[in-house]
């Protein structure tokens, strides 16, 4: 089978069967592996995508159900060209082994576009799907209020 | 001063006069210089094994592995240091396997002696032991060792290129090299040469000596330097093992025996084989691989196959393990560390305080699931790339797999997804080999599912540890601390190099023997359990074990003598470690200790000096209408000199969260010899919501100057205890079994 996906504004075409997730489909199908696996049971976040603007767990979507506009963590921003999330993420030097930082960065996107400027409670709210076993938590929340300043700074 | 070339001479020089006698190993093998195993390519020149010049600036290649404990940019600024770099033309490899990147830092971690007392004497001790992480080609990532491995190491890297690339530019100007000034990635004089326009001519010109910097001069070292591979985390673009990407490229997935080391009696692929996508099953003896075109169909078939499990040698669920552990009580102890006064006659006057405390296995559970790429090539070659601790025991396992010789086996190490010790066994690489074996000339990417992750882990030993004390004047005078539990160390070891260490098995009792407390009665036992369940290093390994041992039940002592637990322990270690004690002072204050409790809030405190680094923590715990809250943990450590404070400040919070994971809601069981928990749902770690608010305070005090400490493991010791320490403090019960989610119940 075969199946068309729209990808950080590109159609992108995958020959896998319909019923594999969203997340596979980008890393074995498009080699684009800045989403992460992580556990499988959407219980750590680390393969979330945007669909839409929502933040969704790509591990849960299956692809022949992925018709939306998807945005991934290589089209949030580029090394030469960074989102105000990725700047505020390498302002605050988050990252440890960095692995689970492009669910945590995408979730923190979703939360910005809904809410400009989260309270430490909506951070909480958002963030909480997202597990960092480098226990990076505390800089990502300064991260997330560095980059709604940003944001609102223009 | 010194080159590594005359290190290694003068290491010759101690051990032959006076050690080498009778040692199994040749003299000559200290001597020895390793040769560079980097070669030249077009635009990019090797100065030695850790410097390559490129044409738009240098790499370092790191000798030690990145797994998110920040030791690739640490060791770039130490090389950086020295040549003249600016920040900006800096980028960090990890090295192919190789002696010449063997870690001298783990002479460290080979004395029985606590660190403590180590950590006072002259950095010079232990030239003779310096030589056996050489000779045993110890290339290996652990025990927080890399950037006290590194420290002399890598600036005499940077030294040694800056010199030759001066001589090079010397020589075409004509003039001495003494003249000739280097920055920014250029040498001048005269005229300005860049690094890259010199590197081949100054390849012949590495000197022998070379002196290092001042430390007053550094200008990185000591300083919160941007980490290298913090852009690249940013943006998804990092290439973890997971995300090997080749052409043609298959996708495998295991299932292995989940009884532990038993085989694997029959099993039925035709399920699996009709699954569209599904190219092979591939029987592996205790356990089947499935081939597919991608991971997930991979995952989907291995739950197809029948198979039939042969059994493990190990009890069949946790409660008889941990009678197992418990009988280890009765045998002689395996080890007496610490014996000082005689604690036998001063716990005879009575009035003896006694506990017990259990703790259960622990699961590494890196975000990053083990996974490895092999391509068997049509020579019979392979190229394997693996994020690990050891390449050159990886290396040599694939190897010896495949029966071919080492130097058919290319390794690569991409960085790591976490390891926290889980990533030293080279068993993904061997089976990510032996699948590819099955497919010749096909790569191949092995990827285990959470719950393999999980179920085939190599576990936290669970332990058992009975303790005695007593008090005279609401002061301690004696404890008897003795911990039974299987030896982490012998059943890796065992498994990784083919036998057990002789000798007592220190990382049963660290944490407990090593700890500077002036008692004037101390005695600490370590019972060993034979117990096969696979076992291996946890972070912080037995620290993690007998820290909340010994800090439980220093709290219930102070508690019995009706003293503040934090005056109590200062009072204990004020005349035995100063810059320990300094700590408790500083939590102290930090925390506003002394002030009022707020009601309905509880505080512990706990310490642990580990890794050459002693940290003492202070956690705040709140009751809320809808369980105990985590608030607020203060941290205060010393690891002597800290190379870059914004990478301790991160490992020191993100150990004690890992320590904090494990103590609230950590337990890895067993039922029908298997283990219980599949995935993060039954093993969850903290989240967002659920840690505390962290304030660190980075001391440097100890030790002489240049003693490094460790800060990758040591603030994951005191995080069990301290939260223990606090909910008896809110609640007044006692916890003596992890974990805490067992007794109390917790937001969530």
């Amino acid at each position: 089978m075969s199946f068309t996906l729209s990808v950080n504004g590109a159609l992108r075409q995958v020959d896998l069967p319909g019923d594999v997730p969203l997340l596979w489909a980008l890393r074995d199908g498009l080699a684009m592996t800045g989403t992460k696996f992580g556990c499988g049971v959407a219980a750590c976040g680390a393969c979330t995508v945007l669909i839409d603007g929502e933040a969704v767990r790509s591990c849960q979507v299956p692809l022949a159900d992925a018709t939306g506009k998807i945005t991934t963590i290589e089209g949030l921003g580029q090394p030469g060209a960074l989102a105000p999330v990725q700047v505020a993420w390498v302002k605050h030097q988050v990252a440890q082994c960095g692995y689970c930082q492009s669910g945590q960065i995408m979730q923190a996107a979703a939360l910005l576009a809904q809410i400009p400027d989260p309270s430490d409670q909506d951070i909480d709210e958002a963030m909480q799907g997202n597990l960092c076993r480098c226990g990076t938590y505390p800089r990502i929340r300064a991260a997330i209020h560095e980059a709604a300043q940003m944001i609102k700074a223009g | 001063m010194a080159s590594w070339k005359t290190i290694t001479r003068r290491s010759f020089i101690v051990l032959g006069a006076s050690v080498v006698g009778g040692a199994a190993f040749g003299a000559y093998k200290v001597a020895e210089v390793p040769a560079n195993p980097l070669v030249p390519v077009p635009g990019s020149t090797p100065l030695n094994p850790w410097v390559i010049i490129n044409a738009d600036g240098i790499t370092v290649i790191a000798p030690r592995a990145e797994m998110g404990q920040g030791i690739s940019t640490t060791l770039a600024a130490l090389v950086s240091e020295e040549l003249d770099v600016a920040w900006e033309q800096v980028r960090v490899l990890h090295g192919p396997p190789a002696q010449a990147y063997y870690n001298a830092g783990f002479v460290e971690r080979m004395s029985n002696e606590p660190d403590y007392q180590l950590s006072l004497r002259e950095n010079s001790h232990n030239a003779i032991l310096a030589a056996v992480p050489k000779i045993f080609s110890l290339q290996m990532t652990g025990g927080s060792t890399g950037a006290i491995g590194g420290f002399v190491q890598m600036r005499l890297a940077g030294a040694g290129a800056r010199e030759a690339l001066k001589a090079a530019a010397a020589r075409r100007l004509g003039v001495l090299p003494e003249t000739l000034k280097t920055e920014g990635g250029k040498v001048i004089g005269e005229q300005t040469f860049t690094y890259a326009e010199l590197a081949a001519e100054a390849v012949s010109l590495v000197p022998d000596d070379v002196s290092l910097r001042d430390p007053s001069t550094w200008r990185y070292v000591g300083r919160a330097m941007p980490r290298l591979d913090m852009v690249a985390k940013a943006t998804g673009t990092e290439t973890f093992g997971i995300d090997i990407i080749l052409p043609g490229m298959k996708f495998a997935t295991v299932r292995m025996n989940p009884r532990r080391g038993g085989a694997m009696t029959s099993f039925d692929p035709a399920a699996a084989l009709a699954l569209p996508g599904v190219d092979q099953v591939v029987g592996l003896g205790n356990g089947i691989a499935l081939i597919a075109n991608n991971t997930w169909t991979a995952m989907q078939a291995a739950q197809l196959v029948d198979v039939q499990w042969g059994d493990a040698d190990y009890p069949a669920d946790t409660a008889a393990m941990m009678s197992r552990i418990e009988a280890a009580f009765t045998t002689e102890p395996d080890s007496r560390l610490r014996d000082d006064g005689d604690v036998e006659v001063e716990l005879a006057k009575g009035d003896v305080v006694e506990a017990e405390y259990r703790i259960p296995f622990l699961a590494h559970a890196s975000m990053e699931p083990l996974n490895a790429t092999a391509w068997v090539k049509p020579d019979g070659a392979v190229e394997v790339w693996c994020g690990n601790q050891a390449p050159i025991m990886t290396r040599d396992a694939i190897a010896a797999a495949l029966r071919i010789g080492s130097d058919k086996v290319t390794l690569h190490t991409p960085v790591m997804g976490g390891g926290f010790g889980g990533r030293t066994d080279p068993v993904a690489a061997v089976l990510a080999a032996r699948i590819a074996a099955a497919m010749p000339d096909t790569p191949v990417k092995l990827t285990y599912s959470r719950e393999e992750d999980m179920t085939q882990d190599y576990y936290r030993p669970a332990a058992i540890a009975r303790l005695s004390g007593r008090n005279e004047n609401g002061k301690a005078t004696a404890l008897w601390g003795r911990t039974a539990a299987p030896s982490a160390t012998q059943n890796a070891l065992s498994r990784l190099v083919g036998f057990a260490p002789p000798g007592p098995d220190r990382a049963t009792v660290e944490g407990g023997f090593d700890q500077p407390y002036g008692l004037q009665h101390y005695r600490y036992d370590g019972h060993l359990a034979v117990l096969t369940v696979p076992l291996g290093f946890w972070r912080s390994v037995g620290n993690s074990m007998n820290a909340f041992f010994l800090e439980s039940f220093i709290d219930e002592l102070a508690h019995a003598a009706k003293a503040d637990p934090l005056a109590f322990r200062l009072d204990l270690m004020r005349d035995s470690h100063a810059p320990s004690a300094l700590l408790l002072e500083t939590v102290r204050d930090m925390s506003d200790w002394n002030s009022l409790k707020r009601p309905g809030f509880g505080r512990g405190v706990a310490f642990c000096y580990s890794f050459g680094t002693p940290v003492a923590q202070v956690l705040e715990v709140q009751d809320t209408p809808v369980g105990i809250k985590l608030t607020r943990a203060w941290i205060a450590c010393d690891p002597g000199l800290a190379m870059d404070p914004g990478i301790v400040e991160a490992q020191m919070t993100g150990a004690m969260i890992y320590g904090l994971s494990a103590a609230v809601q950590g337990a890895i069981t067993f039922a029908d010899q298997s283990v219980v928990e599949q995935n993060f749902p039954d093993y969850e770690p903290l989240r967002m919501h659920t840690t505390p608010r962290f304030e660190v305070k980075v001391l440097q005090n100890n030790g002489t100057f240049g003693h490094i400490g460790g800060v990758g493991e040591p603030g994951t010791p005191p995080a069990a205890p301290a939260l223990a320490n606090a909910l008896y403090d809110l609640t007044g019960t006692r916890a003596r079994t992890l974990p805490l989610n067992q007794l109390f119940g917790f937001t969530s």
